[in-house]
This record gives structure tokens, sequence and C-alpha cells, in this order.
């Protein structure tokens, strides 16, 4: 399910599936992005801070457009503890690998991986960025 | 034939592309098509420019045959040059029925009153657009080709397209001579450039597709289409936003192609507005700062940020406003009692 902000509208409700994971897309090259996603994450539940939800930048390809600080983003991924995944959409093979990780990570929200709670996950997944 | 002009000749015939010559040559008329046909158009420019020289040669041509070559040039090539747009005033007159060898007339005598040495050429295209070339000398020295100015003049409207060039000095003198000329009282700069000179046509004349305020009508099962993907799986929440920003954008920008502008610039005098405790410039002076936007095609680029997701719809309207307004360039000052989009022209 895509959507351009949060909350979603509410018309839809009855149609839509359990939200096992929330990937919050960040535009490196757009502040209006951010802020949007900012705005976004007061409408989350606190439950899904618990390993469901995950910020992934997109356009990190393009050093020369940065508009929004790495600082900002780490802070974010702190504060609401979860994962930040970076990628570069215009390149396939990125696009591709990207794609089956939040796969992967989504199959482990949805409960499908015996053994791997989207908790566990999530702090695996916190350790080895600190590192 | 003087060096000069073979040399401004020469020069000239470097600059068209190479598949373009032949036909610049033809329009230009000069050359007969027998003397054309001796021409290797299929050669190296700088071999090209060499033959056309010598058979400017034989001709003998001067200095305002190939004057005409360089207004031919620069009307298929406009985009070359910035273009400002200047709009006369007459004092509430009836509009008189303008005399096309009476402005030129008053236009050359005007001028050279004011400086002897100086090349003017006239020439006359489709949508009574006068195309001036002026080459500009000082009092004591000849005019200088390749230091032109260009204005187009359109007689049935009070406005003229002038490319000045590095001679800004010389500008006034310009404006004086129009406005005597085609008998108007006066002559003011609008704040609009581009490297576009169709487009500021465009602007000034209103041949843009301009907004729409009432609503318009397109079948809803139409724009679903346009809105999904192809793929089934994939679920658009925002559908409604979606369509909504389509909506704004098409009520602001209208439907067709946007004049093509490069740049909008806002100069800003108006007090800087920091929290208090800052102590920030406490003098409480305006605070001067220029922002510019420059994009290849700046309208366009607008009509795009809402529905690329990276600003809301509607935009500001002094952005949006650039085309009816008519203007690029803009000063704001503090407006008492904030009224939004408001702007005081100079």
């Amino acid at each position: 399910h895509l959507a351009t902000s949060l909350p979603l509208p509410s018309e839809m409700d009855h149609l839509r599936p359990r939200i096992d994971l929330i990937a919050f897309m960040i535009d490196i090259k757009s502040k209006y992005s951010l802020k949007n996603v900012e705005a976004s994450l007061a409408h989350v539940d606190a439950s899904f801070f618990l390993g469901k939800v995950c910020f992934l930048v997109t356009g990190v390809g393009r050093v020369n457009y940065c508009s929004v600080e790495m600082n900002a983003i780490w802070k974010l991924g702190e504060v609401y503890c979860s994962p930040v995944l970076f990628c570069e959409l215009e390149l396939e093979g990125i696009r591709v690998a990207t794609a089956q990780r939040l796969l992967r990570m989504l199959q482990i929200c949805a409960g499908h991986i015996p053994g791997v709670s989207a908790l566990s996950f999530g702090s695996l997944m916190r350790n080895s960025a600190d590192e | 034939m003087d060096e000069t002009v073979a040399e401004y000749i020469r020069r000239t015939v470097l600059k068209i592309p190479r598949d373009e010559i032949k036909t610049m040559l033809e329009k230009w008329g000069f050359l007969s098509e027998t003397q054309l046909q001796t021409v290797n158009f299929h050669q190296i420019k700088e071999n090209i420019s060499l033959d056309v020289v010598q058979l400017c040669e034989e001709n003998s041509a001067d200095i305002k045959q190939a004057a005409v070559l360089d207004i031919i040039y620069n009307h298929i090539y406009p985009n070359k040059r910035v273009w400002s747009v200047y709009q006369m005033n007459k004092r509430g007159e009836e509009m008189e029925f303008f005399d096309l060898t009476d402005f030129k007339k008053k236009f050359k005598r005007r001028l050279r009153s004011a400086l002897k040495n100086v090349t003017i050429n006239f020439r006359e295209y489709e949508d009574n657009a006068i195309w001036i070339r002026i080459a500009w000398g000082t009092p004591y020295t000849k005019p200088n080709q390749y230091k032109t100015s260009y204005a187009v003049y359109h007689s049935q409207t009070p406005y003229v397209f002038i490319s000045a060039s590095v001679l800004r000095s010389n500008l006034p003198l310009l404006c004086q001579a129009l406005v005597v000329a085609s008998n108007y009282h006066d002559i003011r700069e609008m704040e609009l450039r581009s490297h576009s000179l169709n487009s500021l046509k465009d602007i000034v004349f209103k041949r843009y597709s301009q907004n729409f305020q009432t609503y318009y009508p397109r079948p809803l099962q139409e724009r679903n289409v346009a809105l999904e993907s192809a793929d089934p799986r994939i679920v658009q929440e925002s559908r409604n936003e979606k369509e909504r920003i389509q909506r704004v954008n098409r009520e602001v920008f209208g439907d067709g192609p946007q004049p093509k502008l490069e740049f909008a610039q806002y100069k800003l005098e108006t007090m800087f507005k920091s929290d208090p405790k800052m102590d920030v410039l406490d003098k409480k002076e305006p605070f001067r700062c220029l922002v510019k936007f420059s994009s290849p095609h700046l309208l366009e680029s607008l009509k795009s940020l809402a529905p690329a997701g990276m600003a809301d719809a509607p935009l500001s309207p002094l952005l949006t406003c650039i085309p009816q307004k008519a203007r690029n360039y803009f000063k704001i000052r503090e407006k008492k009692g904030f009224f939004p989009g408001s702007f005081v022209s100079p």
C-alpha cells in the first residue's frame, strides 16, 4: 500500500489488511519529504515502533543534491528506535537488493520466520548500525 | 569588398549549424541559386564560410547585406540572447494608423541625431514584427558590428522586446528613438526577462493556456486509470490527495505548455522575523536578501513540484502569478496588515 502521508483515509479501513511493516521513505534531496515523514510519524500507534517501522532514505547516489542532513536522519532512527536503510532507486541493482531486504524484514514482521520476532530483529539491526 | 565586412560574414556563417547554412543563405537571397550550387555544403564549416565569402566578394557585399544575414540568424536563433520586455504608453490618444516607412525614417533620424556612428537595419516579419538591428559605435569610432542590440517591435501593440548587449549605456538612446518613431509618449522596462523570445511574447500577448477557475469535467474512470499503476498488487491509498493536487495544478497552471523562463528573482526588503530571545538585528532594519530560482524551464518545473511530492499544492501565489503579472523580477516589502502574496511594484 502506497501513501503520500499519514493518516490513511478512513474510508478504506474496511478494505485494508493488517499492516506488518511501515517503511517511511525520505528523499535526501527534499527537506519537504523529511518534514512530511516527521508529521506522519505522529499518526503511528506506538506498538509499531517495536520493530515494525523502518526508514528508507533514497537518492543517496547524488551527493551534490543532498538537502537533508545526515544527523537529522540518524536522530530520527534513534528517537523512533527504528533502522535506517539507504538506497538509490535509480540503479536497478540497488533497487532490487533493497526490495529483497524489505521483503525479508516484512516476512519477519508478519511472523513468517519462526524463532525471529520483529522486536529481536529490530534490535539486531540497531546494534549492527552502531558499530 | 571591405575586409571587415568579409570577416563579419565569415564569422556569421560559422555560427550557423552546418545543416542549416544553405537554407539560411537562400533566405538571405543575396547569393544567386547558381552561386549557391557551386558551394559544397558537406565540407567542414571553416571551408564553407570561406567559399561563401568568396562569392560575396564577387557580388560586392557591403555592411547592409551582411547585417541582413545577421538579422536572419538571430530571428531563427533568438534564444541565444537575453530579451527584456518594454512597454510604451500613449497619453490616452487613439491608436493611429501605423506607417512603416514613417517609423523607419523617424527612428533612424532620431538615433543618428544623437549618435552618428550607428548601423541600423530593419526587417519585417509575419505577425507585424519589425526586427531592428543596431550596431553601435562612438562619436569617434565606426560601428562595431559585433556589439549589436536588437529591438523587436510589434506595431499593433505597445510592446518592444529588446536584447541590449554589453553597451547598456546606449539603451536610453534606443528607447527614445523607439518612442519617437512609434508616436508614443514614454516607455518603461517591465520586470520580465528571458532567453526565450517566443515565451515572452506568449506571456505578454496572453497566448499561453491560462488557469481555469471553472470545474473542468473529465470522466472519473479515465483519471483513475491514469493514477493507478499497472500492477494490481499496489494499492494507492492517497488517490484522493493525488487527484486534488492534479486538480489544483490544472486550475493554477492550465492545461497547455508553460512559457519558458529561466529565472524568477525576489528581492526581499522585509523585516527579519526571529525568536525575540535570539536578539538578532535589534535595530529592526529590513533584512535584505535576494532569492533566485533558476531552471532550464522554470514554470514547468514549478508545475511538476506538487505532483512529484516535493511541495504542497497550491504553491505560493508569488510563484504562480508570474505569467499573469507578466513579470519574473519582484521586490517584496513589508506591508502593514499582512496580505498574502502582496508585493510592491517598483
